[in-house]
């Protein structure tokens, strides 16, 4: 094998090393933040139910609903964002984690 | 720098199998910094093979023979265009292509879900760093990029020449983008399965819009195989329901119906043992369409067992079939809907539908694209399916298709009335009916399915463009913008749901090109010689007279020798377009066997064929030159050189050779003999490649990310007046 050859290879095995090596140098194990997942999936579960209520206006406009069925499914959507929402505020991480996402 | 690139690839392997272990024990034991350090795992391996890619690209470049690959695939004579495209056509190069792409995606993804989807993510990238284990495993130990050749040869066995085409540059990156994009909603799907987070909406979120390129980045790959076979393979096909081709169709197809119906579980967390299903069939269906492509295994069904890639990947799918359907079992209780169709007259319906009938025909081409094994393993006799078996099952389904493509965008989510039915359906419905009228008395109701197909596209058309005009009219009365302002502002705000429906229309169309060109298109199969005319759909096709020349390579080596023809075309008397079809004879290396001039001209054949395409017809036609009138000549120049070999240096023999095939050139043109031509007049072909076009801009709008400012105001003002009612509530319960 060439030297060249040689020295590339051990080059790269020692950048993969400390790129690997790097997070496991971090004294104590973080704990996992349960809080930030929920607040993630909750924030998620929001954006799908405004995107329902959205897509129920533009189907009203559009005359794919009547007023009156878009009332009964707005104010139906419309609860279950609050619940989503209720669900947000009982978690602790809530306000880090919408800084973040938003 | 072969050495390199092979301890390259032996790194990413190592680091592969370590990166499984870090995300695993990181996931169970709850250490962060052992899921971080598997997740590094995956940039390294990106790192690294995009390091093993480039070395091979240069060999390739530099046409490096010492690398037995690029011997094999590549030569001086290929044109650099191509030599950079060469590196793919090799096995071990396309299954290095596979692992770089699969690595860039993996670590896209990575990098952007690092701070959500902990619980998931640390099993995904297990599976993520599985699969390119497995990908590195059989280029370190069954197909290496970088073996040596044992005698470094003069010059290279050459691309392919069918191979020697712009579509095919970007072809196989396309179509291995789309498997490799796949492979991430799949692993993400082990992944929730694995921590009950299947019926969260975050996953969907993150790797919806990779789910998306996927399918973006496939479709373009089998449209550019389409355009590839239609201007290079010499048949005037597009489509030929071959093995390879059904290959890649199958995981669209899945991922299209995925692609709707997670929509379902977005908004109603309905189907989610369906969704996760379609997703984890989508990815096995993308590995299994690599599996077909590069063993051959529908070619030669007997050499299976004897291919050193056949076992290793049956062992995978297997693999990934077991695990899949035991996890969906294992986790059924975490995957039952939340709520349950409102009714049969809903958006809801209609996406289940177009779901049914995407796998019905998922299974059909599943079904025929392996029924040469399955007769084989019954009766012990091969059996290929050929495209009429297809076209019975698939364009019935089409139709419904599109169909269903044009009733979504104009029926409510969860249920609609029969007043808004009648109210959305009365104008794309008319126009429909009329466009199928118009066209039954103008022929072409001797083609019900045809016909069937433009009715169902019309309505396409009419009912994508009934939601554009009024949205530009709510939009223009809500803000009074004016008609062009409101149509921009209105897709840019409804990204997804404009996006999708420009697909709509593109598929329609592509539908419509689809049926047009296959249901009435006219061919000839002719041998004519100069000055005579055949007659096809009223046409009038002259072969005027032959062309011929040599081609050589910037550095003065011939690349090939082209017989080709002159051909008018006139309708009525009047002159339409002129046409210049070739047959392209590539050299071979065998001297000692097909002689020193035999060999120019019973190397690979490619054919180019000469097309006037417009929107209402296409003129087609491709030749093939009968050259046995040459070969006393040729065989000749044969003799004359075999008993010249060695008396002469190698300046003289070449200028002689020159001289030779020279002459022979200028003889084809002088004294032509009759060639045969395939001549076809096919309405709307064209259709094809602009629906495919606007599918791509649809979908391009569909996946484009931001939006965030305008999101973020709109969901802010949500937000305001959900909490108001919020509150309103908690002081009434107060």
């Amino acid at each position: 094998m060439e030297v060249g050859s040689l020295l590339i290879i051990l080059v790269v095995l020692c950048a993969v090393v400390a790129l690997l090596y790097g997070p496991l140098r971090a004294r104590g194990a973080a704990p996992r933040d349960e809080s930030a997942d929920r607040v993630a999936e909750l924030e998620a579960r929001k954006e799908a139910k405004y995107r329902e209520i959205r897509d129920a206006q533009m189907d009203m406009r559009t005359g794919k609903l009547s007023e009156q069925d878009f009332r009964i499914l707005d104010r139906q959507l419309r609860a279950e964002a609050m619940e989503i929402l209720r669900a947000l505020d009982e978690e602790p991480g809530h306000a880090v984690a919408d800084h973040r996402l938003g | 720098m072969a050495t390199v690139g092979r301890a390259l690839l032996i790194l990413a392997l190592a680091v592969a199998a370590y990166g499984i272990f870090a995300s695993i024990y990181g996931a169970r034991s709850g250490r962060t910094q052992w899921i971080v350090s598997g997740r590094r795992a995956v940039y390294a391996i990106a790192a690294l093979v995009t390091g093993a890619f480039a070395i091979l690209e240069v060999a390739f470049l530099r046409s490096d023979f010492t690398f037995a690959t690029v011997a094999a695939h590549s030569s001086t004579t290929t044109p650099a265009f191509y030599r950079a495209a060469a590196a793919w056509s090799s096995q071990e190069g396309s299954l290095l292509l596979w692992l770089w792409l699969l690595s860039l995606w993996a670590s896209l993804v990575l990098f952007l879900t690092r701070r959500t989807l902990r619980r998931v993510a640390p099993y995904a990238t297990a599976v993520l760093l599985g699969l390119a284990a497995f990908f590195a495993g059989l280029l370190v130990f069954l197909e290496t990029p970088f073996g040596l050749s044992p005698i470094v040869p003069l010059e290279g066995n050459g691309l392919n020449p069918l191979l020697r085409h712009p579509s095919m540059m970007i072809h196989p990156p396309m179509l291995y983008s789309g498997y490799t994009l796949f492979a991430i909603p799949f692993a993400f799907a082990i992944g929730a399965l694995i921590t009950r987070q299947v019926g969260a909406a975050d996953w969907i979120r993150s790797t919806r819009r990779f789910a998306l390129g996927a399918w973006f980045f496939l479709g373009i790959g089998i449209l550019l195989g389409a355009r590839w076979s239609y201007a290079e393979l010499g048949w005037g096909g597009y489509w030929a329901w071959d093995p390879v081709e059904n290959a890649s169709l199958l995981p669209w197809l899945t991922g299209t119906a995925f692609l709707h119906s997670i929509m379902l579980q977005e908004k109603r967390g309905m189907l989610r043992i369906w969704n996760v299903s379609l997703v984890l069939a989508t990815g096995i269906l993308a590995v299994l369409g690599t599996f077909l492509v590069r063993s051959g295994i529908l070619d030669s069904i007997h050499a299976f067992g004897a291919s050193t890639l056949g076992v290793p990947f049956v062992i995978l799918i297997g693999l990934l079939v077991a695990s899949s359907i035991g996890l969906v079992v294992w986790r059924r209780e975490a995957l039952r809907s939340e709520n349950k169709l409102d009714s049969p007259l809903s958006r809801e319906a209609v996406f289940l539908a177009n779901n049914l009938v995407l796998v019905a025909m998922a299974f059909v081409v599943f079904w025929g694209t392996f029924w040469p094994l399955i007769a084989e393993a019954f009766t012990g006799t091969r059996r290929a399916l050929g495209p009429p078996w297809f076209d019975r099952y698939t364009v019935p389904l089409a139709i419904v298709l599109v169909l269903l493509s044009g009733i979504g965008p104009v029926i409510a989510w969860r249920r609609a009335t029969a007043a808004n039915a009648r109210r959305n359906f009365v104008v794309p419905g008319l126009v429909a009916l009329g466009a199928g009228a118009l066209l039954a008395v103008s022929g072409a109701a001797d083609k019900p399915l045809a016909l069937a197909m433009f009715v169902c596209g019309a309505f396409v058309v009419a009912s994508v463009g009934q939601e554009f005009w009024r949205g530009v009219g709510v939009r223009r009365a809500m803000t009074g913008e004016g008609p062009l302002g409101a149509l921009v502002s209105l897709v840019a705000r409804n990204r997804r749901r404009y996006g999708g429906y420009l697909v709509h229309v593109g598929m329609a169309l592509l539908f419509v090109g689809v049926a047009a060109s296959t249901a009435f298109d006219a061919a000839r199969d002719i041998r004519m010689a100069p000055g005579q005319t055949t007659r096809v759909a009223g046409y009038d096709f002259t072969y005027v007279k032959p062309t011929s020349k040599i081609s050589t390579t910037t550095d003065g080596e011939l690349e090939k020798i082209s017989f080709g023809a002159i051909v008018d075309v006139h309708r009525d008397g009047r002159k339409i377009t002129t046409l210049r079809p070739e047959r392209g004879y590539f050299p071979s290396r065998d001297i000692e066997g097909l002689g020193a001039i035999g060999r120019f001209f019973e190397g690979e054949a490619t054919s180019e064929v000469g097309l006037k395409a417009g929107m209402r017809r296409d003129l087609w036609t491709a030749m093939t030159p009968d050259i046995r009138a040459l070969l006393p000549a040729i065989r000749q120049g044969d003799r004359v050189f075999e008993a010249a070999a060695g008396k002469l240096t190698p300046q003289t023999q070449a200028r002689a050779l020159g001289a030779a095939l020279t002459g022979l050139v200028n003889r084809y043109s002088a004294d032509p003999p009759p060639a045969t031509f395939r001549v076809i007049a096919s309405p709307l072909v064209s259709w094809i490649w602009l629906g495919a076009i606007v599918v791509f801009i649809g979908a391009l709008i569909a996946m484009w990310p931001g939006g965030d400012a305008a999101r973020r105001r709109v969901t802010a003002g949500y937000a305001a007046r959900v909490s108001k009612d919020l509150a309103r509530d908690d002081l009434a319960r107060v």
